[in-house]
């Protein structure tokens, strides 16, 4: 059931995580990652301190656009890719509220890649996370705009030969103010940058790798496995050198702008060789380059964690309604500059 | 001094480059023609480019303007004076002269070059080819050099002073008062002082050139006494600003903020740019498309806002999923559709009537929506307002079609008090108690609107068909048959709420016309002119497309003879004959221009039998 009405209303001091589940039982298959989310996502939002009436979760279309009906805020359903564009709406007319967009990587990036641009370009104080499972779940199997080159789907079936949409590097592009990348799997984390995320002011983007069991199960399990993801990525922490590896012995330094794996310590190199990483640069560029690092690949490990958190203004305040109208102003609006009186005696006389 | 002839109703015509002004002279006259007392309506007929090369026949921009002491209820059939700029601008022009018209040519442009371009063998101003006209030769080029020596302007931006001096003529010619266009001037070019002086120069130059000489044997004025507006403010609008203002007044009379959201589109964005002015009272979002712009829209309306989009054609096939979506959700939305002609980018600056089929039916699946049209740009405002008390009301969303004539369109307006509009207000639902997203009003049908921040109301709506009175997802199939029939009959409902058909002109008629939209005028002024002539007619006109008055049935089914003029191949005569069994007749035009009150007097006559 997906509309059951909230009988009371608790403080938001007082509430739960329960307090944030509907009563309709989620549906997404067995082992998919959107739980996991799901139960972070709601777990987080009693610690926000914001009353359940002020949340909203707008959706598109696709497994994971179904969240919305799975908790118990404000909810919308939309069409699919347009998310962003209700959810900026929304949020111009009720500037109170904490919107969040649920969405997927065939949703947002590939349907709805102009919206998803235009919301991160804008700035407004809205909360995105891409579901990416690197596959169309919902329409059983197709190519996605992230799908891996080689990985045989249903429309490719000799394998994707197209080359996939890196969505942090695009969010970064766009000049997101806070961009971030987690697993499905490390829910600590899923937390951690949730929560900075509910906390910043701005747009914020968090990319969810996430394994779609059905249909492209084990995409991520490079990066996942317990066994070996320490040495395939790298956290990153802000005013921290990027540091990885089981015995934190790799590190991540820039030789002519490119990114190289290096060993740190005896025999090896310094850890003042390395690159620091800073959130809160002006420049993304550092931002952008880790970005690119999608994959293990040669070595290189794939970073997780906040990779740009920075202030600018923020758009549903600047460009929202700055005061309500009133009789007075809106009757001169509508007299306009130009306009004339014609009195009882048929005279005529400018108005102004 | 020639002496003065009193005229009761004159067109004027304005022609010249694309870049020449003409529509800013256009707009000064009739300006000072309705802060003189006149009745004014005009055509502004521009084309798509921005600057055409100068001089080309593609390039020629016009602005028809009608004004008189009463009974103006279009831009005219045929034009009384043309203002032609230049070879072009005649040749295109010429078409719509009344014989013996009067022709002010620029003849300074009349050189081998523009002849040329304008596809002139030889000079048209000199032949034969205007024996029908009376031609007045004026160098208005030279003249604006001459007032202009010496004011340190280049040799441009003198040419560019010329429409003004052009403007002068005719207010020498129509006797205007100077003193709203020296105002103007004064406003727009102040802080300017070297181009404010040349253009106030130019001016006066072609008033003194129009006063003084010989040039008009006769000038003109409007006989008054026939016109007794009602006491109030007046003012100009267009039928773009008129909707803007419509919207606005709308949203307070709601009581509720106005959100727009939109994208650039002809010839819908003068709504835009009018509302933009008011950013600060209006919540704006200039979209990145046309589909994110009906998105924050439909946003902004379950965010509780007076919520519209505004487009043309081409944009409102795009916005028709989330329409979809509005309809599902049942949400208050206002979608205004300023028709141009299509199919596709079609001719984007011309009018048509189009667009009323997808309006009615362009969606997938049963997909009811309400529908207004506004028969004038002055009644854009009324619509507007109409529009939003259907979508209020009735939860529902709206469509409101205006057309490019509408929309770029002028006529002297009455502005109306606040006091003298409808209270809008409606009722958010703030009681937890008992609350169903999909309970309905037993009356209107309307579901409870529950704006997020609202405590106790939390609920979830989305595409998916939805359970009745719980809203929960259903895919029950005796559910869905139930909601689509609940979704159709909710907005037939509204047919309960709007007023009677009237019908004007001759009550012994035996022929109706019907009409809806931009053609109110046209079909009043033919059927006015027929029933002086001694030919009984009567005409009613359509506010509502849906749901239809509810007496428009039984009153048609009264005239042996019905006809339905349209600016397209026959939409709304197609809905007709579906709706009530009735063999009505057709008028149709589809050339990206307003019907002329004499076309639709001739297919009445043969309709009749009455010789022409």
């Amino acid at each position: 059931m997906s509309t059951e009405i909230n009988k009371e209303t608790k403080p938001a001091g007082g509430l739960v995580k329960k307090d944030f589940l509907s009563q309709t039982e989620p549906r997404w298959c067995l082992g998919c990652g959107c739980y996991s989310v799901f139960n972070r996502l709601t777990g987080m939002f009693p610690t926000m301190g914001v009353p359940r009436e002020k949340f909203a979760i707008i959706s598109g279309i696709g497994c994971s656009s179904r969240l919305p009906y799975y908790a118990s805020t404000y909810g919308f359903h939309t069409i699919h890719g347009r998310a962003p564009t209700v959810a900026m709406g929304l949020k111009m007319a009720r500037p109170e509220l904490s919107v969040w967009v649920i969405s997927g990587d065939g949703d947002l990036l590939s349907i709805g890649g102009n919206h998803f641009i235009h919301l991160i370009r804008r700035n407004p104080d809205i909360k995105v996370i891409l579901f990416n499972n690197q596959i169309y779940g919902l329409t059983k199997g197709q190519a996605s705009p992230t799908t891996r080159a080689g990985t045989k789907t249903k429309t490719t079936p000799g394998g994707a030969f197209d080359s996939p949409m890196k969505p942090l590097a695009m969010a970064i592009a766009a000049g997101a103010t806070f961009a971030a990348r987690v697993t499905d799997t490390d829910g600590e984390m899923l937390t951690e940058v949730m929560s900075a995320a509910a906390a910043h002011k701005g747009v914020a983007f968090i990319e969810v790798m996430m394994n779609c069991v059905i249909f492209n199960d084990g995409a991520f399990t490079a990066i996942t496995d317990k066994t070996s993801r320490l040495e395939t990525t790298v956290r990153l922490q802000h005013g921290k050198p990027l540091l990885f590896g089981a015995n934190q012995d790799k590190g991540i330094r820039l030789k002519n702008f490119s990114p190289e794996v290096v060993k740190v310590g005896e025999g090896g190199a310094n850890a003042s060789e390395l690159a620091v990483h800073d959130i809160a640069s002006p420049d993304s560029s550092l931002a952008y380059l880790l970005s690119q690092m999608d994959q293990p690949r040669d070595g290189q490990p794939v970073p997780l964690g906040i990779f740009r958190q920075v202030s600018a203004p923020i758009y549903t305040e600047v460009a929202g309604m700055q005061s309500p109208a009133d009789d007075a102003a809106v009757a001169r609006i509508l007299r306009g500059s130009a306009s004339w009186v014609e009195g009882e005696d048929g005279g005529i006389r400018s108005s102004e | 001094m020639p002496q003065v002839q009193e005229l009761d109703l004159v067109v004027v015509r304005f022609a010249g480059d694309s870049g020449d002004g003409m529509q800013l002279v256009g707009d000064q006259f009739t300006t000072t023609c309705s802060m003189m007392g006149d009745d004014v309506a005009t055509l502004p007929d521009y084309p798509s480019e921005i600057r055409a090369p100068a001089g080309t026949v593609f390039g020629v921009s016009g602005f028809q303007v009608c004004f008189g002491n009463s009974g103006v209820h279009t831009p005219g059939d045929r034009v009384d004076v043309l203002v032609a700029m230049n070879p072009a601008a005649l040749k295109t022009n010429l078409q719509y002269m009344k014989p013996n018209g009067l022709i002010i040519a620029n003849e300074d442009a009349f050189v081998a070059r523009n002849l040329e371009k304008a596809g002139y063998a030889s000079n048209p101003l000199e032949g034969a080819d205007l024996a029908n006209y009376r031609v007045c030769r004026v160098k208005i080029a030279q003249i604006t050099q001459k007032a202009l020596e010496g004011s340190g302007l280049s040799p441009k931006q003198i040419d560019r002073c010329k429409n003004f001096t052009a403007l002068g003529l005719t207010y020498a010619l129509f006797n205007r008062s100077k003193e709203y266009t020296q105002k103007w001037i004064q406003k727009k070019f102040g802080a300017k002082p070297e181009i404010h002086q040349a253009n106030v120069k130019a001016f006066e130059a072609g008033l003194n050139v129009g006063q003084e000489g010989d040039l008009f044997p006769c000038t003109y004025q409007i006989r008054k006494g026939k016109r007794a507006p009602k006491p109030g403010n007046y003012r100009q609008v267009t039928g773009n600003s008129a909707t803007a203002l419509g919207l606005l007044a709308a949203s307070r009379r709601a009581e509720l903020p106005l959100f727009l959201g939109s994208y650039p589109i002809t010839p819908a964005t003068d709504i835009l740019h009018e509302l933009s002015k008011h950013r600060g009272i209006v919540t704006i979002l200039q979209a990145e498309d046309e589909i994110a712009a009906i998105g924050a829209t439909l946003g902004a309306a379950f965010g509780g806002a007076l919520a519209v989009t505004t487009t043309s054609g081409p944009g409102f096939s795009l916005k028709s999923e989330f329409m979809n979506l509005a309809v599902m959700v049942e949400l208050p939305m206002i979608i205004v559709d300023v028709q141009r002609a299509g199919p596709s980018t079609g001719l984007p600056t011309k009018t048509e009537q189009s667009d009323l089929l997808q309006a009615l039916y362009g969606r997938h699946g049963e997909s009811p929506i309400a529908v207004v049209a506004a028969s004038s740009p002055r009644d854009c405002f009324d619509a507007s307002i109409e529009a939003a008390r259907i979508a209020l009301k009735y939860m529902t969303p709206v469509v409101l079609l205006s057309d490019g004539y509408l929309g770029n369109g002028a006529e002297v307006w009455r502005v109306p008090a606040l006091t003298e509009l409808p209270d809008l207000r409606v009722r958010q639902r703030t009681n937890p108690e008992g609350f169903l997203p999909y309970e309905r009003d037993p009356q209107t049908l309307a579901r409870p609107w529950a704006v997020p921040g609202t405590p106790g109301l939390e609920h979830r709506i989305g595409g998916l068909e939805k359970a009745e009175r719980t809203g929960q997802v259903s895919h029950d199939p005796v559910n869905h048959e139930k909601m689509v029939k609940l979704r159709a009959e909710k907005i037939a409902r509204i047919a309960q709420d709007i007023p009677a058909t009237q019908v004007y002109g001759n009550p012994k008629a035996e022929l109706l016309v019907l009409g809806w939209g931009s053609t109110q005028g046209v079909i009043r002024q033919a059927v006015e002119s027929l029933n002086a002539q001694g030919v009984p007619v009567a005409c009613a006109h359509l506010r509502h497309l849906n749901p239809m008055p509810a007496d428009l049935g039984a009153l048609l089914k009264k005239y042996p003879k019905v006809l339905i003029p349209e600016l397209n191949m026959g939409q709304l005569w197609y809905r007709i004959r579906a709706e009530y069994l009735l063999d009505v007749e057709r008028l149709n035009k589809v050339q990206g221009q307003p019907f002329r009150a004499d076309e639709i007097e001739s297919k009445i006559k043969s309709m009749l039998g009455v010789k022409s």
